[in-house]
């Protein structure tokens, strides 16, 4: 069971909790393969996709997911909507919750975001993303990719590579990851580093070669231009002939090495397409795999509604 | 507490039942086993190894997991849901007919759930319900089709199968109250 009511972050998770969303995920992930794919548990049950940041694949992964479970499920992008005409996050979410929804998805642009909403409204809350704090759900589908193909998280040696300082992927992997005992590298040009990133339990380099060699599993990050408002690197193509994945650097990991990319990818930036597309790279199972996770934290989530403070 | 059925009885209630599937069904064309977690699965399979046994023919055999479909999921208080485990129904159930396997069966909501569950997968020719024991009270229109054994119990009492594969040993035990 979850100890929290709400999925805030991996912070909040231990090592127990974890195995329990991902074995839960592996039963969910049936689903997908049934001429009707769909069940009745989350029937009645009304989730609002709250997302204050543009976003395609969490959620229309969030989106599959409560359908699958038979929820009754709305979207809002709120970029679009009432803030832009003023109204304060705290009225938005209230104005939602008078419309009595029982679970908010919420993707926001500021770390913390979904933490004080967990402490003002009624509804579970799970974060789908905030700032460069944590983006939960999508550490738990990595795990869950790796352990499909490796059989376990610990001992593994897994290179994180790309953006490391605008990457909640990268905050929440990392928290998962130690808690499960693997080794985590953490690799990008020296910009691009959190200050203290030493602090987080990872051994961090500016060498990919280094960060690469004999890994089971690498993680790259995209270059988040949209979050870059400075001059972090030289250029795209200098990035890429210094970070970029390329079929000569992924020979120096295990032969048996999983590519992965939390998506959109930059092909020619942070991957070269040939690695992308090519035979270790499982970055199209780690979006199927989101919606059983997903599944999973929504099946266990509404186990604790209505329990309030 | 009480033994109402030991490893002998068991197994030779298993092998009838068997048998009568055989009978009514005339041979094993168009049949599959769904066994319904925990305990509906080895005793689908056991079945499945008697009707070789017996008719020289193999007999899909999936396992069925029904907590997404109970209808007491979310009405309970607050507290931690029911663990959900993987069903793998490795074959077509269409045309198909089916055999669900369930060790006690009691008010017949664990049933209802796998015939919504089972439905989801295809549309089976039909289906028959066996189950290890029958202790009554049925508060839903459901029957077995096949009974190794009917136990009169009361409301009171508690009825605990226990496998082999899953118990490390074969017996059933009824607990509790006056019978």
């Amino acid at each position: 069971m979850l100890k929290s009511r709400h999925l805030l972050g991996i912070a909040d998770l231990g090592a127990e909790e974890i195995v329990h969303v991902l074995d839960t995920a592996e039963a969910m992930k049936e689903i997908a393969a049934r001429p009707i794919k769909k069940v009745p548990t989350l029937r009645g049950r009304t989730v609002v996709n709250l997302f204050f940041e543009p976003s395609t694949r969490t959620r229309t992964s969030f989106e599959v997911a409560e359908k699958r479970l038979s929820a009754d499920t709305l979207s809002i992008a709120v970029a679009q909507s009432s803030v832009t005409k003023g109204e304060t996050l705290l009225d938005t979410v209230r104005n939602i919750e008078a419309m009595a929804p029982d679970m908010i998805v919420m993707r926001h642009g500021s770390a913390g975001a979904p933490h004080l909403l967990a402490r003002l409204c009624r509804s579970v809350i799970i974060n789908a993303g905030d700032g460069m704090h944590e983006h939960p759900t999508q550490a738990l589908l990595d795990a869950f990719t790796i352990r499909e193909h490796k059989q376990r998280l610990d001992g593994l040696k897994i290179a994180i590579v790309g953006d490391l300082l605008h990457s909640r992927v990268l905050r929440s992997n990392i928290q998962l990851l130690n808690t499960m005992g693997a080794e985590v590298w953490a690799c990008g040009p020296a910009t691009l580093m959190p200050a203290g990133v030493a602090g987080f339990g990872v051994r961090a380099t500016t060498s990919i070669d280094e960060a690469v060699a004999d890994a089971d599993v690498v993680m790259m990050l995209r270059i988040q231009h949209e979050r870059m408002h400075g001059h972090y690197i030289p250029s795209t193509r200098e990035y890429f002939t210094l970070f970029g994945l390329t079929p000569e650097r992924v020979r120096r990991a295990k032969p048996d090495v999983i590519i992965m990319h939390p998506g959109p990818m930059n092909r020619g930036v942070e991957i070269d397409s040939e690695v992308a597309d090519g035979p270790y790279s499982v970055i199209l199972e780690q979006v199927a795999n989101g919606v059983a996770v997903r599944m999973a934290v929504l099946y266990l989530l509404a186990g604790q509604e209505g329990e309030g403070d | 507490m009480p033994q109402v059925m030991d490893a002998d009885r068991m197994a030779r209630a298993l092998t009838r039942i068997a048998h009568e599937i055989l009978e009514r069904n005339h041979g094993t064309g168009d049949l599959a086993l769904v066994g319904i977690r925990t305990r509906g699965v080895p005793l689908a399979r056991r079945i499945a190894h008697s009707l070789r046994d017996i008719n020289h023919t193999d007999v899909p055999t999936g396992a069925l997991d029904i907590t997404l479909y109970r209808d007491d999921l979310m009405r309970h208080a607050v507290g931690p849901q029911p663990l959900v485990r993987r069903t793998e129904i490795p074959f077509s159930i269409d045309d198909k007919r089916i055999l669900l396997v369930d060790d006690v069966l009691y008010t017949g909501r664990t049933i209802r759930s796998a015939l919504d569950a089972l439905i989801d997968f295809g549309r089976p020719r039909s289906i028959q319900l066996i189950v290890l024991v029958d202790r009554g009270h049925r508060e839903l229109p459901i029957k077995a089709d096949y009974v190794g054994k009917n136990l009169p119990t009361s409301l009171q009492q508690s009825v605990q199968v226990r496998l082999q594969e899953i118990d490390g040993e074969d017996d059933v035990l009824l607990e509790g109250g006056a019978a």
